[in-house]
């Protein structure tokens, strides 16, 4: 393929993905029109957009959206209550009650609230908080949780169908698309791996980097796609992906990190648990700013992108669109390297934490 | 839902399915996958390995055939050398020989050329000898046929032989 035929192809697929959200939005207008509000609210539409939902909701509005439908799953003090989430029928006004095992739900912006026993309807206080209903622990598959359902079979069928089984049957390097999986699991090896953990130790924390990586690149990609859900963007996704790496910086942190952590060796002894206290709080600290790094870079990505496109309707002429889609597209391709950075980041920042715990000190 | 509130569903879901992941990943393919890759990377620093020896090999035997040769050609020479200085040795040897034949050969001639001279020299004396006799008979024969002049004759014979 000449290069002109495949940049034509790349224009293409980016000009697709820059476009696609702009119709899906569109949707979501009419339908802001339909409720409360004539006029469009940009915060609102962004923030659902980046927020998790009940349901996967591709196009359309109010009952003739096409949304797919996913397992609500809650655990309330009578124990789990599961229903599918078309029942609450696109409403996320706490308007329509679900009534299941005796118990009435409703979806109140995504978040579903359990009616108290004597109520029958959502009341609300001058703030718009609920006042006779309150939230259960909500363990649904979400949107977020379908999309990383998807990252998971994604890289079942890449590395363990694909990659694995090519490796358990041949014993030269692989073919295609097998070898662009293969180049990057030795780039994570060679690149990341090795140079922050050592040739001796690096190769038990091989499958936390490989997968961490993976998971995180492949989901960035996953959420770049028009209607996918926004996961790596979503503050309790980078929690528990942080948590991981703090977990396995404390389990495997040796002596010597233990001791240049809460008593420096070669320093005088007054400054020793002023030192202990920042030295202890940057190891939780260290963990929280990948975090946050992870989840700001691409909520930020995506509230770019649907900001451009919502110039659009604020300004509430078409010819806008003439600037806001290139601006977009740009933004979208960018974010195309981005979702490679930032799991590369994560990856070898997490790999250089374990690295530092797990190194064996020269006794000054 | 909130922006920065982690939502506990979200995070109990995030961190199941990372850990199963983590699980299957690790046993189905990480594992299969960087065996396969280190067992060929090892092969392949054999195969660099065991190339560097057989050349390692071959500059070896390229010295011993080096080695051979040279021996060889010094072997030729010294051969040579030994084979001229026979030669010249020989040579020498035979051009003495022919000398001291041949100047045996010379001594030889000369001692038979004195023995024929001296034969020579002896036939002829008695050649003289005899012509004396004869021409000294004839010489007689004519003289004697006067009386006087043979008795002047006999006293002269006599008279030499007198003083032999």
């Amino acid at each position: 393929m000449t290069a002109h035929k495949s940049f034509k192809i790349i224009v293409t697929l980016a000009l697709g993905f820059a476009l696609l959200p702009l119709n899906l939005f569109a949707g979501e207008t009419k339908e802001d029109d339909n409720s409360a509000e004539d006029e469009f609210n940009a915060t609102e539409m962004i923030m659902h957009h980046i927020g998790d939902a009940h349901g996967w909701h591709f196009f359309g509005e109010g009952d003739g959206s096409v949304t797919l439908p996913l397992p609500v799953i809650l655990y309330t003090e009578n124990g789990l209550v599961t229903f599918m989430s078309s029942e609450f029928h696109h409403d996320t006004e706490g308007k329509h009650v679900v009534e299941k095992d005796g118990m009435r739900f409703v979806n109140l912006h995504e978040d579903i609230y359990r009616l108290d026993a004597d109520a029958t309807a959502v009341e609300f206080d001058e703030e718009h908080h609920p006042v006779n209903a309150s939230k259960p622990w909500d363990l649904s598959i979400t949107k977020n949780v379908a999309a990383m359902f998807l990252t998971v079979i994604l890289m079942i069928l890449f590395f363990w169908i694909g990659l694995a089984r090519h490796h358990k049957k041949h014993e030269h390097a692989p073919k295609g698309f097998n070898n662009v999986l293969e180049t990057l699991v030795l780039f994570v090896r060679d690149e990341i791996a090795i140079p922050q953990l050592g040739e001796k130790k690096y190769m038990k924390f091989m499958p936390f980097l490989l997968t961490v990586f993976f998971f995180i690149w492949i989901t960035n990609l996953m959420g770049l796609l028009p209607g996918a859900a926004n996961v790596t963007g979503n503050i309790a996704v980078t929690v528990s992906l942080g948590l991981f790496t703090l977990v396995l910086i404390l389990v495997n942190g040796n002596k010597d990190f233990w001791k240049h952590t809460f008593w420096m060796p070669g320093i005088p002894a007054w400054v020793k648990p002023i030192l202990a206290i920042v030295e202890g709080a940057g190891l939780f600290i260290k963990p929280i700013a990948l975090m946050i790094r992870l989840f700001a870079n691409i909520t930020a990505g995506h509230i770019i992108i649907l900001s451009l496109i919502g110039l659009i309707f604020i300004l509430e002429h078409a010819g806008v669109a003439g600037i806001s889609v290139p601006f977009a597209l740009f933004i979208t391709v960018l974010e195309l390297l981005v979702a490679f950075l930032q799991a590369f980041i994560f990856t070898i920042l997490s790999a250089l934490f374990i690295g530092m715990a797990v190194e064996e000190h020269e006794h000054h | 839902m909130e922006l920065i509130t982690p939502e506990f569903g979200l995070f109990f879901w995030q961190t199941i399915v990372f850990l199963v992941l983590l699980f299957l990943m690790a046993k189905f393919a990480w594992k299969p996958i960087l065996n396969s890759i280190r067992n060929r990377e090892q092969s392949i620093n054999d195969a660099l390995a065991s190339a560097e020896n057989a050349r390692k090999e071959m500059q070896n035997l390229k010295a011993d055939n080096d080695k051979l040769l040279k021996e060889a050609r010094a072997e030729r020479d010294a051969i040579l050398k030994e084979a001229r200085e026979l030669k010249e040795k020989t040579i020498a040897d035979a051009s003495e020989e022919a000398k001291a034949k041949a100047d045996k050969i010379v001594a030889d001639a000369k001692r038979s050329i004195e023995l024929e001279k001296q034969s020579a020299m002896a036939e002829l004396k008695n050649q003289v000898a005899e012509l004396s006799v004869e021409i000294a008979e004839k010489v007689v024969r004519k003289e004697l046929s006067d009386k006087e002049e043979q008795h002047r004759m006999i006293e002269k014979i006599l008279g030499d032989a007198k003083l032999n």
